[in-house]
């Protein structure tokens, strides 16, 4: 398959799949879904005063947050920050646990993501997600790839979009001769790597990452931070760690949530690793709490 | 002097207490060989006897399986299981395809899809239906399943012009239903545990690659548990194979009869699949059953009747053995693997 009918197809499916399950034609993404004209650093997904709360617990406390289109935006913050419920607020993947609730507002591409009208299945085909713990399926190498493709019935070229994936995803050469065997003989950074192709390859706009290395040695973790960085030449990556360094490393812009939920800080990373505008963000930079 | 004051402070128990954990460990390993004894007597008494039965010049090896008479009282006495095989394969066929799909897609809607209350509810339920004796199955079947399968199928009959045959008293059909009934809690209790243990990390994979609860469902939760849910077919097909009272009641005790055969491979006896469907209408005994009419008939230790008893028990035995074998296996090659 060539770029340009990987584009073509793209574009089919952006017509089609549209987050509205009544009005595929209607509801705000359609407007803002023009991504030849997209310029370096506009807004994908936005928050405005989003609270969450698990039961009677509130996890996040008025979250304003602009993430950036093609960069990395890290999160960082103590453990029960909640940047975790973040990340997983902005493809509703928070809407599998009964006892949580969202309020306010969260856009992605200008449409707030809580609508009523908004299908979340929709939404999660347009932003893929990476976990913390390796998580591929009892199946072949080449049927984890495949099994997003034809969830999303993209079959067409489904051979070379899972190749392509697996390129990107810096694993084919690993792979490529075995791709009918089980994903579960892979390490456990080829594994990983593998949920990212599998995340790429049905070509979504955003990828969420939720400690992507946490659970891997320091080779496996460097050869994700490299994947990372490549990644967002085409994709918008948010990433969720606890990793520091990684996050200066990797990220064009840092947000950082404090105990209790609440985003102290959001800027470029260099700014926020040099000169952040809060006492209590220079003190958990430096090592002083959390 | 101290140290003198220590030693026997550390070691004064241990006579006493190796004597107390060795009785507990042979006490244990007494029940457990109880239980080995016990199957390993059995299985010699199944042999011993069926040995005989075929030691006997009446009746070889070749006739057990392949005879379509099986009168084991009657002169001329004949001991051809067939008939008997036929019934059991055409209860045991009924009644998975009743169970398996049923019992199935309980266990998807259980694990997958019903709230922590439904489940509280349902699961005890079903238990509850595990726990009815047999007997009672067999009654509600001679009771209320037959006559209202008649009611089914006279309608169906009039409404469509078919020529379905009425259920006779006893039948198959009702049978198979019944016992399918009774060996669905199996399948979906057994199932539901299996797909329970699926690693909600792979749910949320595929939530996160935009796939729909019953995507996720069938293609991530059912082939991740597959070791499992194939145990649970094996182990309720197994229940069926050996039901009894259930069957007696609802298929009678008269052998299905087998329309004239021509031989297959001129070995054989061969029943032509139109004539099986047939078959389901009217009495059909299985192994279990037969056993049972010749153990309450009148009869003397050591006589035929009485050792073919033995020889029916052992094919049921090497049937069952085999299912087991088979879960087994699948249970074993498909272990741990999304661990």
């Amino acid at each position: 398959m060539t770029t340009e009918d990987m584009a073509t197809e793209t574009e089919a499916d952006d017509d089609t799949d549209s987050l509205v399950t009544s009005d595929p034609g209607k509801g705000g993404l359609s407007e803002n879904d023009d991504r030849g004209t997209v310029m370096a650093a506009d807004t994908i997904v936005e928050s405005r005063d989003l609270d969450v709360f698990y039961g009677e617990t509130q996890a996040l406390q008025n979250i304003d947050l602009a993430i950036p289109e093609n960069q990395v935006t890290a999160m960082i913050g103590p453990s029960g920050c909640g940047k975790s419920t973040f990340l997983r607020c902005i493809n509703r993947m928070n809407d599998l646990i009964d006892i949580c609730r969202v309020d306010g507002e969260l856009t992605f591409n200008g449409k707030n993501v809580y609508d009523e009208d908004v299908d979340p299945v929709a939404l999660r085909r347009r932003i893929g997600m990476v976990f913390q713990h390796p998580n591929p399926f009892p199946k072949s190498i080449y049927d984890n790839v495949a099994y997003g493709l034809r969830t999303q019935d993209k079959t067409e070229n489904m051979d070379a979009v899972i190749e392509e994936s697996l390129k990107k995803a810096a694993l084919w050469d690993e792979v490529k001769d075995q791709l009918d065997k089980s994903a579960l003989n892979l390490s456990g950074g080829q594994q990983q790597r593998l949920c990212i192709a599998r995340a790429i390859a049905v070509d979504p706009e955003v990828i969420l990452m939720d400690e992507p290395a946490s659970a891997l040695d320091p080779i496996a973790t460097s050869k994700i931070e490299d994947l990372i960085e490549e990644l967002a030449e085409e994709y918008t990556v948010v990433i969720v760690t606890h990793n520091m360094q990684q996050a200066a490393r990797i990220s064009d812009k840092t947000a950082v949530f404090l105990t209790g939920g609440e985003l102290v800080e959001f800027d470029d990373t260099d700014k926020i690793f040099e000169n952040p505008e809060s006492q209590r963000v220079e003190d958990y930079i430096t090592g002083k709490f959390g | 002097m101290s140290n003198e004051g220590r030693t026997p402070d550390l070691t004064r128990d241990r006579g006493l207490q190796t004597v107390r954990e060795s009785t507990y460990k042979y006490a244990l390993a007494g029940c457990a060989v109880l239980s080995v004894l016990t199957t390993v007597g059995i299985i010699g008494v199944l042999f011993v006897d069926a040995a005989e039965f075929f030691a006997s010049p009446a009746v070889t090896f070749g006739e057990f399986f392949t005879s379509t008479r099986f009168s084991p009282n009657l002169e001329p006495v004949s001991f051809g299981i067939f008939p008997l095989l036929l019934g059991t394969l055409l209860v045991t066929f009924g009644a998975a395809l009743v169970a398996l799909p049923i019992g199935l897609l309980t266990a998807i809607y259980l694990s997958e899809y019903a709230s922590q209350r439904t489940r509280s509810v349902l699961k005890p339920m079903l238990e509850v239906l595990a726990g009815v004796p047999t007997v009672v199955y067999g009654y509600f079947a001679l009771v209320y399943i037959t006559p209202a399968l008649n009611v089914v199928i006279g309608g169906v009959n009039g409404a469509l012009g078919t020529q379905f045959p009425t259920l006779g008293l006893f039948n198959g059909l009702s049978a198979s239903i019944v016992v399918g009934i009774m060996i669905i809690p199996m399948v979906s209790s057994i199932s539901e545990d299996a797909m329970s243990s699926v690693p909600d990390s792979l749910r949320q994979a595929g939530y996160g690659l935009g796939a729909t609860k019953f995507n996720v469902s069938l293609r991530i939760v059912v082939p991740a548990a597959i070791s499992g849910i194939a145990s649970s077919f094996i182990l309720a097909i197994s229940r069926a194979i050996g039901e009894t009272m259930a069957v007696v009641l609802a298929a009678g005790s008269r052998p299905p009869d087998i329309p004239p055969t021509q031989s297959a491979f001129g070995l054989l006896p061969y029943v032509a699949p139109g004539d099986l469907l047939a078959l389901y209408s009217d009495s059909a005994a299985t192994m279990t059953v037969a056993m049972i009419n010749i153990a309450v008939s009148d009869l003397s230790g050591g006589s035929l009747a009485y050792q073919s008893l033995f020889a029916i028990g052992l094919t049921l035995f090497v049937i069952t053995l085999a299912m087991n074998v088979i879960s087994d296996a699948i249970a074993n090659r498909y272990r741990e693997e999304y661990e």
